[in-house]
């Protein structure tokens, strides 16, 4: 079971923080700075695997994001690293090309994408399609950008 | 302007994320967001009524607003409001916001449960799933009590859609592991087995999830499971890659599916059916043969991918553990793996070859990689590589190498990573002590640890030197002489001096011999150190020299100076400034007998489980390596054909135990089993009588003496021309200590002197003892001494037979006396009051609790002494308890190690000629 998900920039700003476990607030802040400075100072060509406490993190760079997951120990690390893969595609899928900017500007997309991939720390639907048809359903209504821009910009 | 906004954007929002986004500085990112919540306050405040997609947006930038890390104490209501809408948009992020800023506030929790409730019987299949993924994303108790029951409905009614099961599956996995007492099993558990057969893969794949963790705490339950698993694992395995289309991953059929399955089959042990066995048999050679074909793309997702399933189905191998060559085949490709240019690889090969290495079947295989093992060590870049590389040695360590992975150990000791010193330390002190053939090489191993890791060496491991070198006559000498080269380097580590002040205070006579470490040249070694140590070990120091006063007499005077000066006696340290004045005492006034008796050598530790493997287990949490020792414990019989040391207090060591023992508990000598040729005399008798079987019927009288050890603990046991046995014993709640002094009264030397405790085999259960051997010589006149340690596990009634056999003269002597265990030794007093004593007494009502006995006294009955028994019984005396004082009162509580038992005693003496109890 996948314990929680972080995703973060080189520079170490949070972008997605997703748990499966109920931890209080002070605690899940110092777990992410913890995490994100041990994944930071970690060289390149060392494994995607770091032991921490009793879980394992299973990490992967894409351009300038991190995506570190926390598994337990009996997990499937090699398996943990395409779910990771898996939910970049899922992203690429719906933003087309997605970069840092667009989980930036559309978080809860990428929370909504993620929901209909992951439940409780397991993976719900590896079907590329099936994932993202869910929430394009939701953006059927397409509008225009006079329409966009009619909108109140506060 | 944003990058992208797809579908109903929400321009306001991607406005705000900008402006904070061109902040400059951390005060201006604040003033933003204070001036924005004043903002969103306002228009939930306002007395306009907000419209959908402006509450929406607002809630969203409470939500992002968080999320970079402030607090948020408003909104929760808009965000509920947000649930009953009838448009998905708004309805997800209201979700959304509840997922992530749960609040416990009851109110809002019941409008929370109730728009979930409505949600998801609204049949509307987006809005159920977005329900379900609120209730798993909460996941709280009231949450589980709320849906508990619901969601196994959903899970198994025939037109639920296939997303929603899925949603629903892993729902319900959710709260099951948050509050399992929730979710009783119940008809649909049969009806969740039977989802690995559906046509979905989706659903599949979510049901297996849900059906392992139930597995794992009902497995009798699930036992259905495993054929159906097998037969749909069989049916991907051998699928070709294209056949499950979006289920093939990479060129991978179904991985996600595969892994699952595996994970599933590994909470049973191997199928019994031979049909479903053999299939699996099938899938797993499948699945190692895949393994060596060619690549089908030249991706990392598709080696990945294939790997995954591959390790998972080596774990599975490694769990049922029974088909030998399925588990050297995986050995060998973990092999392959170890020489991987993909460090992710290298790294899982080492890690799952651990496993591999307490497989009786595969330890031998693995073995066979220790120089690949050894250069990752050396050569690997990252630490984790390394720290898998390091366990693997310690996993695959036996008697045939582990001089050499204790050496290499050691090597890399000397540029290990900081953080992971310690566990290595640990690993080389168990591993040196485990497989010691030979005590100097312990030693030396034990001192170069402190010699290169001096910090990292924790308490427990020179502890446990000092113990062993104590325990083990044979190693004394060459300790004493090995730490004295030790401490002769100009810096040494503080361990260092700490073992050696001990070592040397102990048995420095045993090199005084050599003029180059003469007692003054040791004292005087040991001294320079003294003032750059620190308190501890400055405490333990003063120890050694009083130590050496005993020791070495003729250098009484110096040691004397030292502890006369001011610094020792004025320092400003209590504990220093007593021990220095209570030594300095104890020098001056005591005579050397009473010197020698008081400084004696220290008696051997009683054997316990190694601290340093408890500290192992302890860092490295219990499972790992606790699994690994059981598994290494029962495997040990036929690999090594001895038993390891871990195994010590499983049982009473009463007997010459044949296991080769490093604890040096159960090594008797076997002397005696082999009689020397010269005595040719009586060689055929000698043969037969010698064999520790034939044990003399119990001397005469001997009945008498064990009668008086029931209520006093020290005393002559048994005595006749020859020998006279002495006792001294303490006891203390469930544990004890025996001292069995034999004293030869003759003045000819005893030969084969073999005394052995028996306990009958029902004495075996309830009372643990554990003797060391004795010399087999005993001079004339002398007295030699055993100790034997006593644990009492439950009551008994017996008393363990004390057996010895010697040669004098040229006769055999073979006798045999009771000892005196007996059960009141593990009598403790407790006090109380007459009423607590009437009540108690009263309860006491079922006849198996009672026991009266009415007995004529054979003694002139004198009070004093009734009182000094009752108390040497082991009870406490309650005086002015019992209405009639002539009657005597007791009360205590036998401590055994698995209870404790309360007892109370009335003695009611009748003067004219009767006692009763």
């Amino acid at each position: 079971m996948i314990h929680f998900i972080l995703l973060f920039s080189r520079q170490g700003k949070l972008r997605l923080q997703k748990w499966y476990t109920t931890l209080p607030d002070k605690e899940k802040k110092k777990i992410i700075r913890e995490i994100v400075q041990i994944i930071l100072s970690r060289n390149q060509k060392t494994s995607s695997f770091v032991d921490w406490k009793d879980l394992k993190l299973v990490y992967k760079r894409y351009a300038s994001l991190y995506f570190c997951c926390a598994i337990e120990d009996q997990d499937n690390e090699l398996l943990t690293l395409e779910v990771v893969h898996r939910y970049v595609e899922l992203l690429d899928r719906y933003f087309g090309n997605v970069c840092e900017l667009d989980i930036i500007f559309n978080f809860e997309k990428a929370y909504f994408i993620l929901d209909e991939f992951i439940i409780g720390g397991e993976v719900q639907e590896t079907s590329k399609r099936s994932a993202v048809k869910a929430i394009e359903d939701s953006d059927m209504l397409q509008e225009t950008v006079e329409e966009y821009m009619n909108k109140p910009a506060f | 302007m944003p990058a992208v906004s797809k579908g109903d954007g929400m321009r306001g929002l991607a406005v705000f994320i900008s402006d904070i986004r061109n902040c400059k500085s951390k005060e201006a990112e604040i003033k933003r967001i204070n001036k924005e919540l004043a903002n969103i306050r306002s228009k939930f405040k306002g007395d306009k009524a907000l419209d959908g997609y402006s509450k929406k947006k607002y809630v969203c930038k409470l939500l992002f607003i968080f999320l970079l890390g402030h607090d948020i104490d408003f909104g929760h209501m808009e965000a509920v409001n947000l649930l009953s809408s009838n448009r998905y948009t708004e309805k997800q992020i209201g979700y959304l916001f509840i997922s992530v800023l749960v609040n416990s506030n009851s109110e809002l929790i019941r409008l929370i449960n109730n728009a979930i409730k409505n949600d998801l019987a609204s049949r509307n299949p987006t809005f159920m799933g977005l329900a379900l993924h609120c209730i798993a994303n909460v996941g709280s108790r009231e949450m589980a009590e709320a849906f508990a029951g619901e969601i196994p409905k959903i899970l198994v009614a025939g037109d639920t859609m296939d997303s929603v099961k899925q949603s629903a599956a892993l729902c319900l996995l959710r709260l099951y592991r948050t509050s399992p007492d929730l979710v009783p099993m119940g008809d649909w558990t049969s009806r969740v087995v039977h989802l690995l057969n559906d046509q979905h893969l989706g659903v599949v794949t979510a049901a297996t999830s849900l059906i392992t963790t139930l597995a794992q705490k009902n497995p009798e339950e699930f036992k259905t499971s495993v054929s159906l698993a097998v037969s749909r694992l069989s049916r991907i395995v051998t699928s070709a890659s294209t056949d499950l289309q979006d289920y093939t991953y990479y060129f991978v059929p179904a991985p996600w599916l595969s892994v699952k399955l595996l994970r599933l089959l590994q909470c049973y042990p191997p199928p019994e059916d031979p049909a479903v066995r053999g299939r699996l048999t099938e899938c797993l050679e499948t699945i190692l043969n895949k393994a060596q074909e060619p690549p089908k793309s030249k991706k990392v997702q598709h080696s990945n991918a294939k790997n995954a399933v591959l390790f998972e189905a080596i774990s599975l191998i490694i769990h049922h553990d029974s088909e030998p060559n399925l588990l050297v085949r995986a050995c060998n490709q973990l092999g392959q793996f170890l020489q991987h240019r993909e460090t992710n690889l290298r790294y899982l090969a080492l890690e799952s070859m651990c496993t591999l290495a307490s497989s009786e079947f595969s330890h031998e295989a693995v073995k066979t990689h220790i120089e690949t093992v050894i250069n990752a060590l050396k050569t690997e870049r990252d630490v984790s590589v390394r720290q898998r590389a390091v366990d693997l040695l310690y996993a695959m360590c036996d008697r045939s190498n582990a001089q050499q992975i204790v050496a290499e150990m050691l090597n890399y000791l000397e540029t290990a990573d900081y953080s992971i010193r310690e566990e290595i330390v640990l690993k080389v002190a168990i591993l040196a002590e485990k497989y010691a053939v030979d005590y100097t090489w312990y030693v030396d191993t034990i001192l170069n640890l402190i010699r290169i890791a001096g910090d990292y060496v924790s308490e427990e491991v020179w502890y446990r030197v000092i113990q062993i070198v104590i325990n083990r006559d044979d190693v004394q000498g060459y300790a004493a002489k090995t730490v004295f080269e030790a401490l002769q380097a100009p810096a040494c580590h503080e361990n260092l001096v700490k073992v050696g002040g001990y070592i040397l205070g102990e048995f420095g006579n045993l090199i005084a011999g050599d003029p180059r470490s003469s007692p003054l040249i040791q004292f005087n070694l040991l001294h320079s150190k003294f003032h750059l140590c620190s308190v501890p070990t400055r405490a333990l120091l003063l120890s050694t020299y009083i130590k050496f006063v005993n020791l070495f007499p003729e250098i009484k005077t110096t040691i004397q100076d030292v502890l006369r000066s001011d610094s020792q006696l004025k320092n400003a340290d209590v504990e220093l400034q007593q021990r220095a004045v209570e030594y300095l005492r104890l020098s001056t006034i005591a005579s050397t007998d009473i010197l020698a008796t008081v400084l004696e050598e220290m008696p051997p530790f009683p054997e316990r489980e190694s601290s340093i493997l408890a500290k192992l287990k302890k860092k490295k949490g219990p499972g790992t390596v606790t699994d690994l020792e059981e598994i290494k414990k029962e495997r040990s019989s036929d690999m090594n054909g001895s038993a390891e040391p871990a195994s010590v207090n499983a049982s009473a060591v009463s007997t010459p135990s044949p296991s080769a023992d490093l604890l040096g508990l159960g090594a008797a000598p076997l002397a005696n089993s082999a009689p020397p040729p010269s005595s040719s005399g009586s060689l055929l008798v000698d043969v037969f009588s010698d064999s520790p079987s034939a044990v003399a019927p119990l001397a005469p009288g001997s009945d008498d003496n064990f009668a008086r050890f029931v209520c006093k603990n020290n005393g002559v046991l048994f005595e006749n021309q020859l020998l006279q046995i002495g006792l001294k014993s303490e006891f203390r709640q469930n544990l004890g200590r025996m001292f069995i002094f034999y004293g030869n009264k003759t003045s000819t030397q005893f030969l084969n002197f073999t005394p052995t405790v028996i306990c009958s085999d029902d004495l075996q259960s309830s009372l643990n003892l554990q003797t060391k051997p004795v010399d087999p010589t005993v001079d004339g006149g002398a007295q030699v001494q055993q100790v034997v340690n006593i644990e009492c596990v439950s009551d008994f009634m017996e008393a363990p037979i004390l057996n010895i056999q010697f040669r004098y003269g040229g006769t055999f002597q073979n006798l045999s006396v009771k000892l005196p265990i007996t059960l009141n030794k593990f009598f403790q007093p407790t006090e109380m009051s007459s009423q607590d004593f009437f009540q108690r007494w009263k309860q006491l009502s079922n006849p198996k609790q009672e026991v009266q006995n009415i007995f004529k006294a054979k003694h002139p009955m004198d009070a004093e002494i009734t009182k000094a028994k009752i108390i040497g019984f082991g009870s406490a005396l309650l005086e002015e308890v019992d209405p009639n004082p002539a009657n005597f009162v007791g009360a205590g509580i036998i401590h055994t190690k698995t209870t404790q038992i309360g007892c109370l005693l009335r003695l009611e003496p009748n003067l004219q000629a009767q006692v009763s109890v």
